[in-house]
């Protein structure tokens, strides 16, 4: 039972913290709540389905075709986080005179509400499928009563659920005017995290080779596998032996964000049929 | 979305590429069974990339996983997967599958 528990839980928190920024990002905004059930419900049907097709999927284009599905899932979540930022960037000047449109601007914003709830999707998508293919195995070697198994299994749900609770209502209990930024902090750091372990991938599948060794070694002061380690990879991507290159593509990434986010700024934002009458005059 | 498609073919193609160059590189054979890695102690040559085959002959999944060798590959019951590691430095690497990290490990020797 404690084993299920363990590894739900530690799942759970990785894709939790995701939905909890994600949710804090859309505050206020009416409907999310439809979106991000959306990505979720999602993001489990498709871990199921994927766990089904684990060997296929690990056989796939010449043996490696687990790597590239697990990059091409990171890489869209980074597109979609750094799309959604660079969004609010451009609309960041309304947002932040009147507040009340942030709702508004969010919705009328189709395309970043999709955005979030593909992030929340592929995150279920990845944990999910690890949670399915441990209870399958444990399921299967009869080691554990089913009772013990789903009981963990609840259990472990249950207290990911209420840590991702936690994140998400730290988050909104800071003041509106600095929310905005702290979500836009997250959500930069998330990015370049997921973009460092893509990019983990793809020298894993041998598809890059350039600067594979190890960076620094700090598993003994703070182990990515523990549970405060495994909270920091997911929330700013610590990696405790990264390899040169996922250094420099986290570097990239968080520097790509902030010029484009920066650059969107400085431009005129786009006319919103629904916020045109709302945002003040400059 | 064009870009994305004409990405995946490249990737396809150097994937192709990629699997008949390394055809040839050195091998090492992992078993899985009852949760024990055999040989629990694996060696290889330094400096030079090779290929880890492990056959899982447990019918449960198990996660292949090594901070230090740079990889994290799901096997499924019954099946056998190939790994490619990178040149390595002489040294101790730890792998384990990260569904049973506590009990069910071992290492490769490069020297």
């Amino acid at each position: 039972m404690l084993g299920a528990l363990i590894i739900v839980f530690r799942e759970v928190i990785e894709a939790g913290l995701i939905v909890g920024i994600v949710m804090a990002a859309t505050a206020g905004a009416p409907g999310r709540g439809r979106w991000i059930a959306g990505g979720v419900a999602a993001g489990v049907a498709g871990a199921a389905l994927l766990a089904v097709f684990a060997e296929q999927l690990a056989n796939a284009l010449a043996g490696v075709g687990q790597e590239l599905f697990n990059a091409g899932v990171l890489a869209i979540a980074v597109v979609m986080l750094a799309s959604h930022n660079i969004w609010m960037a451009r609309h960041g000047r309304d947002l932040a005179i009147e507040l009340r449109t942030v709702g508004a601007a969010v919705t009328s914003g189709g395309r970043t509400m999709t955005a979030l709830a593909t992030v929340v999707g592929v995150a279920v998508l990845r944990e999910g499928s690890e949670v399915v293919l441990f209870l399958y195995g444990v399921a299967i070697s009869g080691a554990e009563t089913t009772g013990a198994l789903i009981a963990g299994g609840v259990l472990g749900l249950a207290l990911g659920v209420a840590t991702s609770a936690l994140t998400f209502a730290g988050l909104v209990r800071i003041p509106p005017k600095y929310l905005f930024g702290a979500t836009t902090t997250l959500i930069t750091l998330l990015a370049a995290g997921l973009a460092s372990q893509c990019v983990a991938f793809l020298q894993q599948a041998g598809l890059v080779g350039f600067l594979p060794d190890t960076v620094w070694d700090t598993s003994a002061l703070l182990s990515d596998t523990s549970i405060a380690g495994r909270a920091l990879h997911t929330l700013v991507g610590y990696a405790d032996q990264p390899s040169g290159l996922q250094v420099l593509v986290y570097v990239t990434t968080l520097a790509a964000i902030l010029i484009a986010t920066r650059l969107a700024r400085s431009a005129p934002p786009p006319r919103v049929a629904s916020l045109t009458d709302a945002a003040p005059a400059e | 979305m064009t870009t994305r498609i004409n990405l995946i073919g490249a990737l396809v193609a150097s994937c192709a590429t990629f699997a008949s160059a390394t055809a040839q590189q050195a091998a090492v054979q992992l078993t899985l069974k009852d949760h024990r890695f055999i040989p629990a102690e694996a060696h290889a040559r330094a400096n030079a990339p090779l290929t880890i085959v492990l056959r899982n002959l447990d019918p449960t999944p198990a996660e292949f996983e090594s901070k230090a060798l740079r990889v994290e590959k799901v096997v499924a019951g019954g099946a056998q997967v190939s790994i490619e590691i990178r040149a390595l430095a002489p040294g101790r690497y730890r792998f384990f599958d990260d569904y049973n990290e506590a009990s069910t490990f071992g290492f490769l020797i490069v020297e």
